[in-house]
């Protein structure tokens, strides 16, 4: 759900921490609040305690998903200040990080988690350091900075040609390229620092890219430049080299600040699959560890709602388990002494001690990380459009200033002069336009997929996704909404709905929940007392006002005399001091636009499948609500792997949508994927997008918004390269003097530009 | 002519001094939250004087 500003999660819910370099971070989970904090309904209330003289500040970077606005911004900010012992509090919202320095005397680290999550934010504390994301901060800042450089000095050199085009001659001339050569040179000295080093990496690896021609034209047009002025020449090309560096920096700044928003949506995944496990001492203690830290057969106590950290042996408790996210089971399945259950999966129900039986790599869930990362080796490499254009650009315009300056050579032509018509072919074709048409729209593209709530990590994704011709799609929690529905409740009447919900409100079953759903939509009172108990794994029991015995649950508890109406667990019986009991059947529902966005697919020619580790019958159901003929139910992670290859290996390009552990070996495989931000996160990991919305159509709009790009970006290589035909043949000839090669490259970066921007007007009809 | 003499110095002088504003900008880490800074402004709190650093610690006492 994206919900801005949380404020009612659940405290049970709290992510474990990591432990954070440099403080005494106990990496204990947040159960108990320290003796400084106190929460009220009303806010947070600070216990004074006497400050003692803090001789350093602590720090703690958090990493924040859920921000999204202002307002995020002031209730994170505002009641962190509050706290006494904290000086400096600020959330960067580009990252979703925040920063906290405070006392340490005062309140620990922990308690900053605590008031965090008192706030209803789930938070994961990094180390700062650990993070790569600081070296490319820096290469962006000198890009920025090599950028502001060459604007400053391409619009005071331009002044001063703009004066020599109109005119000036003879002395003032000259006069005017020694200015403009004494700001331009220390200007391309530094701005052009980022090409020459590439470039120069390259030819000595023995390669050629798109580099090797700008440095080629900056160089030479600096020497031709400074021969002109030091004999007194009429054409100088300093305005041309340095505003070539600042429409080539600006493409570059364009192409890796979308890089690197990818890359930190990518590390905060990474960081936030960290967790710790609750381990039973051999005296009975409880203590929270680390999971590398866990042995084979150690005791492990799992709480209610909690992830469990390990695969083991149930030894003590009862519980419903929801193993959807391994296996696309929509509905829970009752867990005995005796049984095992697997990482990954959630402890709905009650509270579990565990066996160890697996850790780390021979768990359920790293069979499929292993798996995911094997797909993922495999993938073949794919080259942006932009370098496949360069392999061919870039020979091809040495070749033609080579031959230009040898064909005038023959012509009888001076070497100096020669030179300086080939140094004009390499400026006038020097990949300027080029060097924004692909970033100018991928940067708008980005910014629309980030309004629709769309994560992009890998701005390959986005070309890639064009290319598609299939989409196939997970069931549980993607094409439904992951949790069950009341589906006969036109044969329910409101009193037994009435009395059903009082008694499911004590209930985390999912089951339970959807009935309390249905009474709240129903508009329903209800009201529950306090001899209403829960027996795991089966139902509940209780009274009701007029003294009755209520039972609601499975079959086997409630009316162990008749037969039930489905064969598998998604239903459960109402009964009323002995009454024959009602049935209530759920159903996972679908996201209200599936239907829509399965068509709109289909309408495009695509094909569309489901590949589900859930029951035949219940993924028949989905499909034929769908109209879909093509699913496979009762798919294993790797049964889901080998039918996206099979499919590839048909030479299909395969756009995969889930959200379970067992689709992230699927996504990784897959030509492109994506998963809903309520996925799990090995699959967001694997997947190359991510959307937060609830909304399924987004898988479609980005989809059109990639093929609209695309399109855009194969129109500004065309225009690119078309205005090359036209000024390439006047400056072969020797009649392309600065002033035309000036007009010609400002125009050229100006339509591409523009001609990006045309995606916004698609995004209005989205 | 002669004019170019001031022209030409005040020409440089203001662009130099757009540039040194650009690069305080930039260092000041002006750049390091854009989304943030375009949500900020809808922040009511600081309407009356800037945030300052340790403006936590003053309110408290």
């Amino acid at each position: 759900m994206l919900a801005c500003c949380p404020v009612d999660y659940a405290l049970n819910d709290i992510t474990p921490m990591r432990e954070s370099k440099g403080l005494n971070w106990s990496g204990d989970l947040v159960a108990d609040p320290s003796p400084w904090v106190r929460y009220t309904n009303d806010g947070i209330v600070f216990v004074d305690a006497d400050k003692k003289t803090a001789t350093d500040w602590a720090q703690l970077d958090i990493l924040v998903p859920e921000v999204y606005c202002a307002a995020c911004i002031g209730a994170i900010e505002a009641n962190f200040k509050k706290l006494k012992s904290v000086k400096y509090a600020r959330l960067n919202l580009t990252r979703k990080r925040l920063t906290i320095r405070w006392d340490e005397q005062l309140n620990s680290a922990k308690d900053m988690m605590v008031v965090l999550e008192w706030l209803g934010y789930h938070g994961q504390p990094f180390d700062r350091k650990s993070f790569d994301s600081n070296q490319s901060d820096k290469q962006l800042k000198h890009l920025l900075t090599a950028l502001g450089v060459a604007g400053f000095a391409a619009s005071n050199v331009m002044l001063f040609s703009v004066s020599v085009w109109a005119g000036a001659d003879a002395s003032t001339r000259v006069f005017f390229h020694w200015i403009s050569a004494l700001i331009a040179l220390p200007a391309l000295a530094f701005s052009g620092q980022t090409f020459f080093k590439s470039a120069f990496y390259a030819l000595r690896a023995g390669r050629l890219n798109m580099d090797v021609p700008i440095a080629l034209a900056v160089l030479l047009a600096v020497y031709v430049s400074v021969s002109e002025t030091l004999s007194g020449g009429a054409h100088a090309y300093f305005d041309a080299a340095i505003t070539l560096l600042f429409f080539l920096l600006a493409g570059r700044y364009l192409d890796m600040s979308m890089r690197q928003r990818a890359r930190s949506a990518a590390e905060q995944l990474i960081s936030m699959s960290a967790t710790a496990a609750t381990i039973i001492l051999a005296n009975g203690e409880r203590q929270s560890i680390k999971l590398a830290n866990i042995n084979l057969g150690d005791k492990i106590f799992v709480a209610i709602g909690e992830k469990i950290p390990v695969d083991g042996q149930v030894i003590e408790g009862k519980s419903d388990i929801d193993r959807a996210f391994l296996t696309g089971e929509s509905i829970p399945e009752t867990t005995h002494i005796g049984e095992t259950v697997h990482a990954g999966s959630i402890n709905l129900t009650g509270s579990l001690t565990l066996k160890v039986t697996a850790i780390g790599q021979d768990t359920l869930l790293a069979d499929i990380i292993r798996l995911m990362e094997e797909a993922e080796r495999t993938d073949a490499k794919y080259v942006r459009l932009a370098d496949r254009v360069a392999k061919l650009y870039a020979p091809a315009v040495h070749v033609l200033a080579l031959v230009t300056l040898i064909g005038w050579l023959i012509y009888g032509l001076s070497f100096t002069p020669a030179l300086f018509i080939a140094t004009s072919v390499l400026i006038i074709t020097c990949p300027c336009a080029l060097g924004l048409a692909v970033p100018a729209v991928q940067v708008v593209a980005s910014g629309i997929l980030l309004r629709l709530g769309i994560l992009l990590k890998d701005g390959i994704a986005l070309e890639k996704l064009a290319d598609v011709n299939m989409v196939i799609f997970d069931k549980t929690g993607t094409l439904t909404l992951g949790r069950p529905v009341l589906v006969n409740q036109a044969q329910i009447s409101d009193q037994h709905i009435k009395q059903a919900a009082s008694l499911a409100v004590n209930s985390k079953h999912p089951l339970s929940q959807a009935i309390v759903r249905t009474a709240t939509e129903r508009g329903l009172t209800f009201v529950t007392n306090d001899t209403i108990t829960e027996e795991v794994g089966k139902g509940l029991k209780g009274l009701d006002d007029k003294g009755r015995v209520v039972l609601l649950g499975k079959q086997d508890y409630v009316a162990p005399e008749i037969k039930p109406t489905l064969n598998y667990n998604a239903e459960f019986y109402l009964s009323v001091a002995g009454q024959s009991p009602i049935s209530f059947i759920f159903e996972d529902s679908l996201r209200p636009d599936a239907k829509l966005t399965i068509d709109k697919f289909r309408n495009a020619g695509l094909e569309v499948a489901i590949l589900s580790g859930d029951r035949q019958l219940v993924v028949e159901n989905i499909a034929d609500q769908l109209q879909i003929d093509n699913w496979q139910a009762n798919c294993s992670p790797q049964d889901k792997l080998n039918h996206v290859n099979g499919y590839q290996k048909l030479g299909k390009k395969v756009f995969v949508v889930g959200d379970g552990s067992n689709d992230a070996p699927a996504l990784a495989a897959a030509y492109v994927s994506m998963s809903p931000g309520s996925a799990t996160d090995i699959s967001q990991l694997s997947a190359d997008l991510i959307f937060q919305s609830q909304s399924l159509l987004s898988t479609y709009k980005v989809w059109q918004i990639s093929k609209f790009s695309r399109g855009l970006i194969k129109q500004n290589i065309g225009l690119a390269i078309g205005y090359n035909m036209f000024a390439v043949p006047i400056a072969i000839l020797g009649f392309a003097t600065p002033f035309v090669a000036a007009i010609a490259m400002s125009t050229s970066s100006m339509i591409v530009t523009l001609n990006a921007l045309r995606l916004r007007l698609k995004e209005k009809s989205l | 002519m002669s004019g170019l003499v001031f022209l030409i110095p005040i020409a440089l002088l203001l662009g130099a001094i757009g540039l040194a504003g650009f690069l305080w900008t930039l260092r000041s880490g002006q750049y390091d939250d854009i989304e943030g800074a375009s949500e900020r402004i809808l922040d009511t709190r600081f309407d009356e004087k800037p945030e300052q650093e340790g403006d936590s610690q003053e309110e408290n006492k």
